[in-house]
């Protein structure tokens, strides 16, 4: 086809971009000139209403005594029945409370630094092939599904696992990892490691390649050492990311693995294991109690978003620019 | 200065040259051997699996009874079509879409884009939840059908923005001039715009496939009709939880079922071998993406 055929009238100023709208051109018109545009952002921006928008408003079944052979039309209004649960503080509720809470502890605590650690480590190498060989390495299990993970960890720390079988070999009981309720936490804090810590180096990474070498030179002919180096120049070069990352982890800390918990629930006990997002998912889809699991799904967002801009506002009192500035 | 110093850092010294390879070492290991361990006792003999209890690390010999016995018909001959044809689908569609989306985002000149553009932003800042979502579904009539998996996920806000920042970038002047030619849009997307953006494509394509393959929990939310698992269901029935693979389940073979842990790793092995076959393409992509700053030399 031609791109050379010269069209009878040149289109108008107006559709260039670097230029400013006219505003005498219609709505009406606009809409007609860019019907193609609009055309081409229709089906995404229909599945993003469809999916996003749309059953944002569905959240108003919280505050119904939800039948699914009603509808949401004509289920009855319960007011804030449904919240019961929260504010009179359930026992299945609060449990799943306190072990959201733990684990994202853990994971702020265990997960958030190693990172770091390794992305100095990796900085520090002198040979550029060697860092590369472990970046790719260790980026691999990323791209694992969380099925796939557990499973790998149950061949390792299972009860026919590669550790247990080797302690059999060699005469020694076998020890319960996977399966006891005692080590869970540490187990899918470790699972969370393995997974994503290396991923997690490429932000940290890219930060340490931001860091102005004079610095160090600079640094060096003053007579620092490496530890006064990392102290001094490299760990404030990552303050930014790191209170951005962290920012963006306090904003998610109502939200710990749903898939990885929904895997391992069965093995180890509600007692444990369940947290927010698997109570919605076993009280709502699983048992039923619709309006109690989209109240608790509901509080459970409202309360992220809330803490997403708190955290913002946290960044930018300690002089940073956060997310988003207003 | 008694120490050389390099790339504007004082050499380190060799004690703790030698205790960051011990370091890197351990880590590497940690990821790795499982791995080995797992192919090994996939290809392991029956009899060397069975005195091991399960897990071998070093096998005798290859045996490929396991995979022949998963991959000739039955559940997880099944799941992996279904699976292979959900990413293949899915990752299409999903590119068409987010590629259309964010070249008309990219427009600043098109009529409702800054609305649009906040719609995508605040999409990506609330979710809508789990049960509000489920019923969504359900109402579409999309529950037990194959689209279940894909239709709801099909767009990723990050990814309209990653495109559309990306498209951005196109020379205003590589447009106007194709314009002044005589080109209309749909010429500029598909000879200009989509020539240019083949790396960014490849990359945001392989990410959504990556995702298509490894979904599990929408299939266990929508699907409630086992013919249709995806492998990552049958992975977590047959692996996770352990359920025995019976010969109905599996392939008509006259040989003696091969034991247990060596069809479970095999299993585990199909799931994996697909990842590990982009993983280099995505490999270098970052390298001339995210990477680029981050690679000293």
């Amino acid at each position: 086809m031609s791109l050379t055929k010269i069209r009878p009238s040149p289109p108008p100023l107006e559709a260039r971009k670097d230029l400013p709208i006219r505003p005498k051109l219609s709505l009406w018109s606009r809409i007609k000139r860019d019907k193609l545009l609009l055309f081409f952002a229709l089906p995404g921006i229909a599945l993003l209403l469809t999916f996003q928008y749309i059953p944002l408003l569905g959240n108003v079944i919280a505050f119904q005594d939800y039948q699914p052979f009603l509808g949401i039309m004509h289920s009855r209004w319960s007011g804030f029945d449904n919240f019961s649960v929260i504010f009179n503080g359930d026992p299945a509720f609060l449990n799943a409370l306190k072990n959201t809470l733990i684990i994202t502890a853990l994971q702020a605590v265990f997960v958030f630094p190693a990172p770091i650690l390794i992305a100095l480590l990796l900085n520090s190498l002198l040979s550029n092939r060697i860092r590369q060989i472990v970046q790719s390495i260790l980026y691999l299990p990323h791209f694992l599904s969380w099925v796939i993970v557990v499973a790998v960890f149950q061949q390792i720390l299972g009860g026919s696992g590669m550790i247990n079988n080797y302690l059999r070999a060699n005469g020694h009981d076998p020890i319960s990892i996977i399966g006891n309720s005692e080590l869970f936490t540490t187990v899918i804090t470790s699972q969370v490691i393995w997974k994503d810590t290396g991923w997690a180096t490429i932000l940290f990474l890219a930060a340490l390649a931001q860091i102005d070498r004079s610095l160090y030179e600079a640094s060096a002919v003053d007579g620092a050492s490496r530890w006064m180096q990392t102290w001094h120049i490299t760990l404030p070069g990552l303050r930014s990311i790191i209170i951005l990352l962290f920012i963006l982890k306090l904003g998610d800390s109502l939200t710990v693995g749903f898939e990885q918990l929904v895997l391992q629930q069965q093995a180890v006990g509600l007692g444990v294991s369940e947290v927010l997002d698997t109570y919605v998912f076993n009280n709502g889809i699983i048992g039923g109690a619709w309006g109690v699991a989209a109240a608790v799904g509901l509080v459970k967002g409202v309360v992220g978003v809330v803490l997403v801009l708190l955290a913002n506002k946290l960044a930018h009192f300690f002089g940073e620019e956060g997310v988003y500035k207003s | 200065m008694s120490r050389k110093i390099i790339d504007g850092m004082p050499a380190p010294a060799m004690g703790t040259r030698l205790l960051k390879g011990f370091i890197l070492l351990l880590i590497c290991a940690v990821v790795i051997v499982p791995f080995i361990g797992i192919i090994s006792t996939s290809v392991a003999s029956p009899e060397q699996v069975n005195k091991a209890g399960g897990f071998v690390l070093f096998p005798d010999s290859v045996q490929w009874s396991a995979y022949a016995s998963v991959l000739s018909g039955g559940v997880v001959t099944r799941s992996l079509f279904v699976s292979a044809g959900i990413t293949v689908v899915g990752t299409l569609l999903s590119l068409t879409v987010t590629s259309m989306l964010g070249w008309a985002l990219s427009r600043r000149s098109m009529v409702g884009n800054k609305f649009m553009i906040m719609l995508v932003l605040f999409s990506l800042l609330f979710t809508p939840g789990m049960i509000p979502t489920y019923l969504m579904v359900k109402q579409l009539g999309m529950l037990d059908s194959y689209w279940a998996l894909i239709v709801p996920t099909m767009v990723s806000g990050f990814n309209v923005i990653v495109m559309r920042s990306f498209f951005s970038g196109i020379p205003a002047e590589l447009i106007d001039a194709a314009r002044m030619d005589g080109a209309g849009e749909w010429q500029i997307f598909r000879r200009i715009a989509l020539p240019l953006s083949k790396a960014v494509m490849a990359v945001i394509g392989l990410f959504y496939a990556v995702g298509y393959w490894n979904s599990f929990f929408n299939a266990m939310l929508y699907l409630s009709d086992s013919a249709k698992w995806p492998l990552q269901l049958v992975l977590r029935t047959y692996v996770v939880n352990g359920t025995q693979l019976g010969e109905a389940d599996l392939g008509a073979l006259d040989a003696v079922l091969p034991p247990e842990p060596s069809i479970q790793m095999a299993i585990l092995v199909i799931a994996i071998v697909p990842i590990l076959l982009v993983y280099p393409f995505l490999q270098k992509h970052f390298a001339k993406g995210v990477m680029t700053g981050a690679v000293k030399g």
